[in-house]
């Protein structure tokens, strides 16, 4: 062996014994949260949590209103940002495509996709509780939704962009008008991808804090008021984690794991649907649909992966 | 014959029907050209009208999106301005933060935050690259999905909990073990030493950046594990076949290859850390003072707005968190706008792949 192998192989053994070296500090540490997270989370897991509204210090409680407003303001912020998500990336993905504003309105989405979501709250602070003067579950739920909002633009723009074109020639050469050939053929076609898309945005929202500081701020007892602060996971976590009361501190962390819990699920729900649809996915570079732009981005990525999943579990069978 | 894809009731249709009279005049050309049968004509008026109403309804909502980041901006452009004309340039680059005298210096948040996302990338790129070539080229096969999906659900977990996590475990093996090492072993170096001096505090600048870069690591790893699974496996090949060893398949083949993705994913994390509220604020400290230390405690924009925002009832103070805002606004632009570019750049070079 010349010394030049001998070199080559030396370094080699060096960059892979780092790599393993820096996978494994990386995976450690990944493991370790998620192992705290679940003993801390379980041991706090109760039937008080899910019953009793968060306890002043000292007191038994639980999270009961707090699990509640996260979900009605997740809810209303998905009811508000779906709609408008996928007609956008509709817009943004056919009729937008080449134009000037096509590709600006494209630019923007992305930019809000990964704006600070503290400056959404800023921002609909001050369009919402300046003007109504008080602090409201309805700001919270915007300010949700603007954040949901890109997401779901994305990856409307993106599934739709997949489907193959000869399937719009021929429902338009069957006699459909433009908007059918999109909501009968197209959105359907799409409909596993973008639903996907808008579950992975309800995955987003539910665990965002920042923009809800300053819009729903929180509330120590019950209400579904829209009109009034509501109680909210992601915000009653942060206080009581700062809080100096263990009683509290153990509440943070119960809300902490129900929170990523509820996460999780979503996220997995997302992945078995567009697993579920993959198939005929796969068929489509074939007949040289798929676009050429090879950006990777957080969502994509995950449909890609959704893809090596779904291989998983046909090769089980 | 007419065209009828009405056979069932659909929603949209309705309204559709609802929105948009029989009525069209610039057709008729075209339909006496076609020689389209006279009593279709009527149908395709309505399908015109009706495409127009469905093409402003999408166009109004991509209109949205667009209006949002307009608003945005106005919006902390006209809250920034009262600080702004007060404190004049000095905003950025004094770092007196006084809320009784009404004095406001911004240079400690905006160093605080640059120096926890440098941090953090100068951690979370290495380890993220360190993982995602674990992953797809020394890994055993059996064990690289399972790991790749769970480090991909470990990208959703909420910030809110690796904040806590900082907080209550992180912070105190730090300040135990971690900083005193690094205050007897690198602070008596040149130059370097600098950066670890002082007390070890646990919670500080170096806490904030170690927490958001294990918080961007899986972020940053699916991205550049998906990157490093679209080479081709013909090219892989090859290398190997050449007898590359794997450190030069990866470092001539693999990362030439997805530079652009590459970019993307990191500079996606880089924008994600730039931004992050939760999981600094807990451990920060939350005190606007500068020092070349890295061990002492700081604040970033996102963390002074999070701490001070529902207590301001001064119009200058609120004013200049607003105008913080506005520069996290700007920074985090910058950097995705450079990306962009960036991308486009190799894009155009490379003649679209």
């Amino acid at each position: 062996m010349s010394a030049r192998v001998r070199r080559r192989s030396a370094v080699n053994i060096v960059v892979l014994s780092l790599s393993v070296a820096t996978a494994l500090i990386g995976l450690v540490f990944l493991g370790l949260i998620s192992w705290t997270l679940v003993s801390r989370g379980l041991s706090a897991i109760n039937l008080d949590l899910f019953t009793l509204e968060t306890p002043p210090p000292g007191s038994p409680g639980g999270l009961a209103n707090a699990i509640v407003g996260s979900a009605m303001m997740t809810g209303l912020a998905m009811l508000i940002a779906t709609p408008i998500g996928i007609l956008a990336g509709t817009y943004l993905a056919e009729y937008g495509r080449d134009s000037r504003f096509g590709s600006v309105a494209r630019f923007i989405n992305d930019i809000l996709l990964s704006a600070p979501s503290i400056l959404v709250g800023l921002f609909v602070y001050g369009f919402t509780v300046l003007p109504m003067q008080h602090y409201s579950a309805w700001a919270g739920s915007i300010a949700l939704a603007l954040i949901a909002l890109p997401v779901i633009v994305r990856s409307t723009q993106d599934m739709i962009g997949l489907v193959p074109v000869p399937l719009r020639e021929a429902a338009a050469a069957l006699g459909a008008p433009e908007w059918r050939v999109m909501v009968s053929i197209v959105w359907r076609a799409a409909g596993s991808g973008m639903l996907t898309g808008v579950l992975l945005a309800a995955a987003r929202i539910s665990g965002e804090t920042a923009p809800l500081l300053f819009t729903a701020l929180n509330n120590q007892f019950w209400s579904t008021d829209l009109n009034a602060p509501m109680a909210n996971l992601p915000v009653v976590i942060y206080r009581f984690a700062l809080s100096p009361y263990d009683d509290w501190q153990q509440l943070a962390w119960g809300g902490a794991f129900l929170i990523t819990f509820a996460i999780l699920v979503l996220n997995v729900l997302a992945r078995l649907v567009s697993a579920r649809s993959q198939p005929a996915k796969r068929s489509l570079p074939a007949l040289g649909c798929i676009p050429s732009q090879p950006t990777p981005k957080p969502l994509r990525s995950r449909y890609r992966s959704a893809a090596s999943t779904s291989t998983m579990t046909s090769s089980r069978r | 014959m007419r065209p009828r894809l009405r056979d069932r009731p659909n929603p949209v249709a309705i309204l559709m029907a609802v929105l948009c009279p029989m009525t069209d005049e610039t057709l008729a050309a075209a339909v006496e050209e076609l020689r389209i049968a006279p009593e279709m004509t009527g149908t395709l008026h309505l399908y015109r009208r009706q495409d127009a109403v469905f093409r402003a309804i999408t166009f109004l909502s991509a209109a949205l999106v667009v209006i949002v980041l307009a608003g945005m901006i106005a919006f902390l452009i006209h809250g920034a301005i009262p600080a702004l004309t007060a404190m004049g340039p000095a905003f950025f680059w004094t770092s007196d933060w006084d809320t009784v005298e009404d004095v406001y210096g911004a240079l400690a948040p905006i160093a605080g935050t640059l120096i926890t996302a440098t941090i953090a990338m100068v951690i979370g790129i290495p380890v993220s690259f360190g993982i995602a070539m674990f992953l797809t080229e020394i890994c055993p096969v059996v064990l690289r999905r399972p790991i790749g999906t769970a480090i991909e659900l470990l990208a959703g977990i909420p910030s809110v909990v690796f904040g806590i996590w900082g907080l209550f475990y992180l912070t105190p093996m730090l300040q135990e073990y971690v900083q005193p090492a690094l205050i007897d072993y690198l602070g008596p170096l040149p130059i370097i030493g600098m950066l670890f001096q002082g007390p070890p505090f646990g919670i500080g600048i170096l806490d904030g950046g170690i927490v958001l870069a294990i918080m961007v690591l899986p972020y940053i790893t699916s991205i550049t594990r998906d990157v490093f699974m679209t080479v081709p496996a013909l090219l892989r090949e090859s290398a190997y076949g050449m007898g590359c060893t794997t450190t030069e398949v990866v470092w001539k083949i693999v990362i030439p290859y997805c530079r652009v993705g590459l970019i993307g994913g990191v500079m996606l994390g880089l924008g994600r850390a730039l931004g992050e509220t939760m999981a600094v604020t807990f451990v920060i400290g939350n005190t606007y003072q500068i020092s070349a230390s890295l061990l002492a405690p700081g604040t970033t924009i996102s963390a002074a707005i999070a701490n001070e925002f529902n207590e301001a009832f001064e119009e200058q103070h609120l004013s200049a968190l607003i105008a913080l805002g506005l520069v996290l606004f700007l920074i985090t632009f910058t950097v995705l706008a450079l990306a962009k570019w960036m991308l486009m750049a190799i894009d155009k070079r490379e003649g679209r792949r």
